[in-house]
């Protein structure tokens, strides 16, 4: 009978929770930094900014995402931002430092939410001002992409001025620094790799040189990841080149872009938000 | 005898573990550090009061009388000492938080009496700390709803079963917390006048719906 009860009562629970949820907006998935439900930005535009705000975390560490919805339903723009927020959770851990812009299209309002470790860079005051200087000006002339990417821009130059710790923890990080070191390496894995290659065979060649450019790679950057990333992709140049110089940049190529994306997508780095930001309307 | 007592002792502590001691604990810590989430952000629109009154004097002298209140509604809440006793006393937490009302209610007249002094809209001062209260306004609420969740949480631990004992035996009891504040004024429906001066902003209302 209390089973019998219970159970009833879970029942009845989750109704009432599918119900509410049933009421808001769902907020998508992060699939990746810009979200576009309403199809307003083209291909190109969308590749464009998503290729903007990847380099900026690689360079700053701080996550950016855009989504743009059609409407927040019955919810206030800034009660569904924060519900972005909670579920996104962008920025790093104890660094905070995502940001998020709203764009609830229909609704004719945006919202810029911040991260607790980022309200001292991007005040509510400076999101006002860049939400109404100069998003709402070009959202009202129906210019949605020039809007975004110039907040955006505003909104990397306001980050840029606060000193957050180094991108370091993070596989971008690494890749930013190492392409300073990308045409030593390719060089000494040519000639390195051209003649052990000849002396030794193909595979105690290529072994050779890998170690030989990590060596040569730790001794100039000073850290040893950055060191064996070298190693590899001069091993796997040596190994697969054979005389053609292609093969390798492709392999460098692929290597690169799996280690920014190891978990084969955007997520949040565990952020946490508390209501900071502005909301503006056009 | 040791061992019995040794037994006994990994018992008593199994138990506690088991009948939601620890829950007890780990809620009640939550519901401290929301609440002073919350105190934080009040102590933050609080301080922002001086900055805005005196731009608003700057343009707005004549509107004595909106001014005074907003500088009174601030003084009474600067004299309620938030302090984390506060929510284990009901009385006390209802005079914080009218207090708080008070000054919501204050703050967004002197909003709504703004919007008549375009000099003053345009002032990027003003305009800035419009900014900041709004900012801050939604703080407020996220940190409200945040300290109401944990209150939630700790007071159906209090209540069920078997916990509720455990409450009973070492003096829990449920805390109270925020409630609709303008619950009549909600319910009435809105009057459309086209006479009057524009409607306070939207923002304001939410914030003090919350």
């Amino acid at each position: 009978m209390a089973i019998h009860l219970a159970r009833v009562s879970l029942l009845a629970f989750t109704l009432c929770w599918s119900f509410i949820a049933v009421a808001q907006v769902p907020v998508p998935p992060l699939t990746g930094r810009v979200t576009d439900q309403t199809a307003t930005l083209t291909a190109e535009q969308k590749a464009a900014l998503e290729q903007t705000l990847q380099t900026f975390e690689a360079r700053k560490g701080s996550q950016l995402a855009v989504l743009i919805v059609p409407s927040s339903g019955p919810e206030t723009i800034e009660q569904y931002a924060l519900r972005v927020a909670e579920l996104w959770k962008l920025g790093r851990t104890q660094v905070d430092d995502g940001a998020i812009l709203v764009v609830a299209k229909n609704d004719r309002a945006l919202r810029i939410e911040v991260g607790y470790g980022l309200e001292g860079a991007l005040t509510d005051a400076t999101s006002k001002r860049i939400i109404s200087e100069i998003i709402a000006p070009r959202f009202k002339q129906g210019d949605f992409y020039g809007g975004i990417i110039a907040g955006v821009d505003q909104i990397i130059r306001a980050i840029d001025g606060e000193p957050l710790p180094e991108p370091s923890g993070n596989p971008a990080g690494g890749i930013a620094d190492i392409q300073q070191y990308v045409p030593v390496i390719f060089i000494l894995a040519l000639v390195i790799g051209g003649v052990l290659r000849a002396v030794l065979g193909r595979f105690p060649g290529a072994l050779a040189t890998g170690g030989a450019v990590a060596v040569v790679a730790w001794l100039l950057a000073g850290a040893v990841s950055i060191a064996l990333v070298a190693g590899v992709i001069a091993l796997l140049f040596t190994l697969l080149s054979g005389g053609m110089g292609g093969l390798g940049g492709g392999g460098y190529r692929g290597g690169f872009g799996r280690g920014d994306f190891g978990r084969g997508g955007f997520s949040g780095g565990g952020g946490g938000f508390g209501g900071g930001g502005a909301s503006g309307r056009w | 005898m040791r061992k019995l007592w040794v037994a006994l002792a990994g018992l008593v502590t199994l138990s506690l573990t088991g009948c939601g001691y620890n829950t007890l604990q780990s809620n009640d810590e939550q519901i401290k550090s929301s609440w002073s989430e919350v105190v934080n952000q009040y102590q933050r629109r609080a301080d922002l009061i001086p900055n805005l009154v005196n731009t608003v004097k700057g343009f707005a002298a004549q509107e004595k009388e909106v001014l005074l209140g907003v500088t009174n509604a601030r003084a009474k809440v600067g004299s309620i000492q938030a302090t984390p006793e506060l929510i284990n006393n009901p009385e006390a937490f209802a005079r914080f938080q009218a207090a708080q009302g008070e000054l919501s209610g204050a703050l967004s007249r002197l909003l709504v009496v703004s919007e008549n002094y375009p000099q003053l809209k345009s002032d990027a001062n003003f305009r800035d700390l419009q900014a900041q209260l709004e900012g801050t306004e939604n703080r407020i609420a996220v940190a409200r709803n945040r300290y109401i969740k944990s209150v939630q949480e700790y007071n159906v631990t209090v209540r069920s079963f078997p916990s509720n004992l455990t409450a009973m035996v070492f003096g829990y009891q449920t805390k109270p917390t925020f409630t609709v504040e303008n619950e009549k004024e909600i319910a009435k429906p809105p009057k459309v006048d086209f006479g009057a001066a524009p409607s306070k902003p939207q923002d304001e209302a939410q914030g003090a719906a919350k």
